[in-house]
């Protein structure tokens, strides 16, 4: 029975009942089934003919992202209104660490495929070791280098003499953006976006140390600056993107180099745009509506977390796949 | 708060915050899945009766051995012990409810439309997922039917919904302990969920990884599983496989946390050796993160990899050796009595250990390389998979319904379960080692001539085997209407524990405020 009470214990508050839960699931499904539908339609579909796949997707997609405003709003409204226990609060610090420690495990996915590329598979490919004998018959003529500028397709003259399984045209880019040499280290954008997001880092800390002084003005400035250092991260990988499309040869599909590099900055820049949007919503609060005490401020301290992790794998990028 | 009961009527359960409904719904759901799985396997095994083509197209033959992995793993084993553990784990540590509740709805309510999604494929144009449960790149790529993308997307659901449900238990059992429940005194069952739910948190997203990097080469022409670009398909199996050896982990330590609350019930004896236990468990899934490519040995890696992998895979027997001998010893001398529950726990330990047996025999590089593909890891794995996580599973069902549902299950019908589970499964999968030992590989729908004695009597077993579990929904719905009320808190006079503290049936909330451990 509820309502016992307990002096040395507070009530950990468990809501009765909660529309939230379904609603977020049939709308996160649906956005997935659009998403889905879009891709099948787009790879497999006929050409011109009529879907509403993408209503599918973009109705999935706004609801479930109100449902999530709706969801994160009452979280609010709940721990303003006082009901969470310092115990319940522990919960919600434990999970987002938890939840961070998962997002880290899905970029080491993605790293260690870069790894395992550059490590084995491109020297294998290239007729080293035992793994290699079949170089000569399968890609005679390939040379591992990396960044991979000529894919084994290329190598043996295209698509058309390869005696594997055709799984279309790979060719590799024209240009690459790894480290120029320091005669043109200037004009190399990944050095500026490096610069810029540990000092987002920096910034972000200084606001909370303000935070925790209690000065609000402090903190919505450091906290501002931060934020508008994360969108100038995401203007200079754009700018970045358009260059490789454009001047470089450097596509999505340009073998291997071109697939671990959008891939690992995509995902990354994804997660930038996450997390700025998420230090976004703290500022607001906090400028708007004064939330934050410097007693009681998880959601500018989960916030500010992720952006560290954020930062984290950027400076792994930077390392292996810009310089080394 | 507010009302102490639950709301009434169907949205009792779609909004739903408590831990106990929560549980209730992972476990019937995953009961369907079991049913519909189950399915797919005796559409597999009537194609096997004998040899020859008799009932479906080869093409639809794969589409079977797929989902029924995929059913099975994700839809059926996995939740199964989802719902256990909301259940049993805040009665079991004293907390009122899981820790973030409305969080443990959504993991859950995301399954069913995920796994509508998954079986109606195989209505879709060019039929469901084909490529098998591990869907090797480029089978799952390059030749992939079009359903692939749901299948994918599939995936990334179930991984959402595992994360979150780790997430969840992780906080419940790190922050919601009653005073005095200190790590090491938390029940077995307690700690291995601890641990399978760490190991959820770090390969699940792995695995979100894998499909993704396949999602990528099927619709946008990137070259991860392609050697003309620069990538390897070997590249998918180290992925996957450093998603899918934890995996196996994830299924099967729950069921040694329910096995080491069961034996030392029907023993009464305290269990022997609980710490070993612990730190077997801890060391178990440190080892799971390196031994994937025991899975590879084929594939063709350098000597030193196949050799550290298959040293690591053999150090996993010590672990698993120490667990056998602590429950054995947990017997030892001990006033044992044979409810249903502790049959299947018995069973369990003879047949988990045959599992395990033939699990060191594969982990030899050189004679897996006779093993490998056959129906020999088939019957491993079933052995590993059925008479471990499903055996432990039936036991926890009997061992805890009474504490659930306030009423007492049919004993003879419990034994009778089973004792046909227990030789319809060795008659269905005894016989496949010498199949796979004899050289019949895995996933065809027809075979030589001279595998057909051990193949009938295969699908006899199986029958028999499915049958029983229709005689195992039939004890439990017959409990739930009909069976006789109890209300004894301790169902088992040698139980011990928080949950058989509280009133029989549970209430719908316990624990409100925390009780005092000792
Ligand atoms: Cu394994």
């Amino acid at each position: 029975m509820a309502g016992h009470s307990n002096t040395d214990y507070e009530t950990y508050y468990v809501p009765e009942q909660s529309k939230l839960a379904i609603w977020a699931s049939l709308t996160l499904f649906t956005t997935l089934f659009g998403a889905a539908s879009v891709l099948n339609d787009q790879t497999f579909g006929e050409p011109g003919q009529e879907t509403n796949s993408w209503f599918i997707f973009l109705v999935g997609l706004v609801l479930f992202l109100a449902t999530l405003f709706v969801w994160f709003r009452q979280t609010i409204i709940e721990n303003r209104a006082g009901m969470n226990s310092s115990q319940l609060k522990h919960s919600y610090v434990i999970g987002m660490q938890w939840f961070i420690f998962s997002e880290v495990m899905f970029f080491a996915a993605f790293f260690g495929a870069l790894w395992y590329v550059r490590n084995l598979a491109g020297p294998w490919l290239a007729g080293e070791g035992e793994a290699g004998r079949m170089n000569d018959l399968l890609w005679p003529g390939f040379e591992y280098t990396w960044p991979m500028m000529e894919t084994p397709q290329d190598a043996i003259g295209g698509v058309g003499n390869q005696i594997t399984a055709n799984n279309g045209v790979m060719t590799g880019p024209e240009r690459n953006l790894s480290f120029p040499g320091w005669s043109n280290v200037g004009h190399w954008l990944p050095l500026y976006n490096t610069i810029i997001l540990i000092t987002s880092s920096v910034t972000a800390h200084i606001a909370h140390l303000a935070l925790l002084k209690g000065n609000r003005k402090g903190q919505n400035l450091w906290l501002g600056i931060t934020v508008a250092l994360g969108l100038a991260f995401v203007y200079l990988q754009y700018l970045e993107y358009h260059e490789a499309y454009v001047e470089y040869g450097l596509f999505l599909n340009s073998g291997i180099y071109g697939t671990t590099f959008f891939m690992l900055t995509g995902f990354h820049g994804f997660h930038v745009c996450m997390g700025a949007i998420m230090l976004l919503v703290q500022w607001l609060r906090s400028t708007r509506s004064s939330h934050f005490t410097p007693e009681d401020h998880f959601g500018f301290e989960a916030s500010s977390w992720y952006w560290h992790f954020v930062d984290v794998v950027w400076v792994g990028l930077f390392l292996f796949v810009y310089i080394l | 708060m507010g009302a102490h009961g639950p709301a009434k009527g169907l949205m009792r359960w779609v909004t739903t915050t408590n831990h106990k409904d929560i549980g209730t719904m992972y476990l019937w759901f995953s009961f369907a899945m079991f049913i519909l799985g189950g399915a797919f396997a005796m559409i597999i095994r009537a194609e096997l009766f004998q040899p020859g083509l008799q009932i479906v197209e080869p093409e639809f033959f794969n589409q079977m051995t797929t989902m029924h992995g995929l059913v099975m793993v994700f839809g059926a084993i996995m939740p199964s012990f989802v719902g256990l553990a909301n259940w049993m784990i805040p009665m079991m540590i004293g907390a009122p409810d899981m820790a973030l509740p409305r969080m443990n709805n959504l993991s859950f309510w995301i399954l069913p439309p995920t796994f509508a999604l998954l079986a109606s494929t195989l209505f879709m144009e060019g039929g469901a997922p084909n490529f098998g449960w591990t869907f090797y790149a480029p089978l799952s790529t390059t030749y992939a039917p079009d359903t692939v993308t749901f299948f994918i997307f599939g995936v990334h659901l179930m991984g959402a919904s595992s994360i979150m449900g780790s997430i969840n238990i992780i906080a419940t059992v790190v922050n919601m302990r009653a005073p005095g429940m200190t790590y090491m005194k938390m029940p077995m069952f307690v700690w291995t969920w601890l641990i399978t739910a760490f190991l959820l948190v770090a390969v699940m997203p792995v695995l979100a990884g894998a499909v993704t990097m396949m999602l990528m080469d099927v619709h946008f022409g990137t070259s991860f599983f392609s050697a003309a670009g620069g990538g390897d398909p070997v590249l998918f199996q180290h992925i996957f496989w450093f998603f899918g050896h934890p995996e196996v982990y994830i299924i099967i330590l729950p069921a040694f946390g329910v096995v080491s609350q069961i034996i030392p019930t029907f023993s009464r004896k305290p269990l022997f050796g609980y710490d070993s236990m612990v730190y077997a468990t801890a060391s178990i899934a440190f080892l799971s993160f390196i031994v994937w490519a025991h899975h590879m040995y084929t594939v063709g890696m350098p000597i030193a990899g196949e050799l550290f992998f298959m040293y690591a895979t053999m150090l996993i027997a010590v672990p698993t050796g120490v667990k056998v001998f602590n429950w054995i010893t947990t017997m030892w001398k001990g006033a044992m009595t044979f409810e249903t529950p502790m049959l299947f726990c018995i069973g369990f330990v003879f047949l988990f250990t045959v599992g395990g047996f033939t699990g060191v025999m594969l982990s030899l590089a050189p004679a897996d390389f006779q093993y490998h593909d056959s129906y020999f890891v088939v019957a491993h794995f079933h052995y590993v998979m059925v008479a471990g996580a499903v055996f432990s599973m039936s036991a926890a069902v009997y061992y805890w319904l009474p504490k659930w549902c306030g009423k007492m299950y049919d004993e003879t019908m419990g034994k009778a379960h089973f004792w046909i589970s227990f030789i319809g499964f060795n008659l269905t999968f005894f016989p496949q080692h010498f199949l796979g030992l004899a050289g019949m590989p895995r996933r065809i729908p027809d075979y030589a001539l001279q595998f057909t004695d051990f193949n009938t009597m295969s699908s006899i077993g199986a029958f028999i085997y499915g049958a029983s579990q229709i005689l195992f929904l039939f004890n439990v719905i017959r409990t739930i209407v009909a069976g006789k009320p109890t209300s004894e808190e301790k169902t088992w006079d040698g139980a011990e524990g928080l949950e058989w503290t509280v009133p029989t049936p549970a209430p719908y909330h316990t624990f409100t405020t925390p009780p005092d451990v000792k």
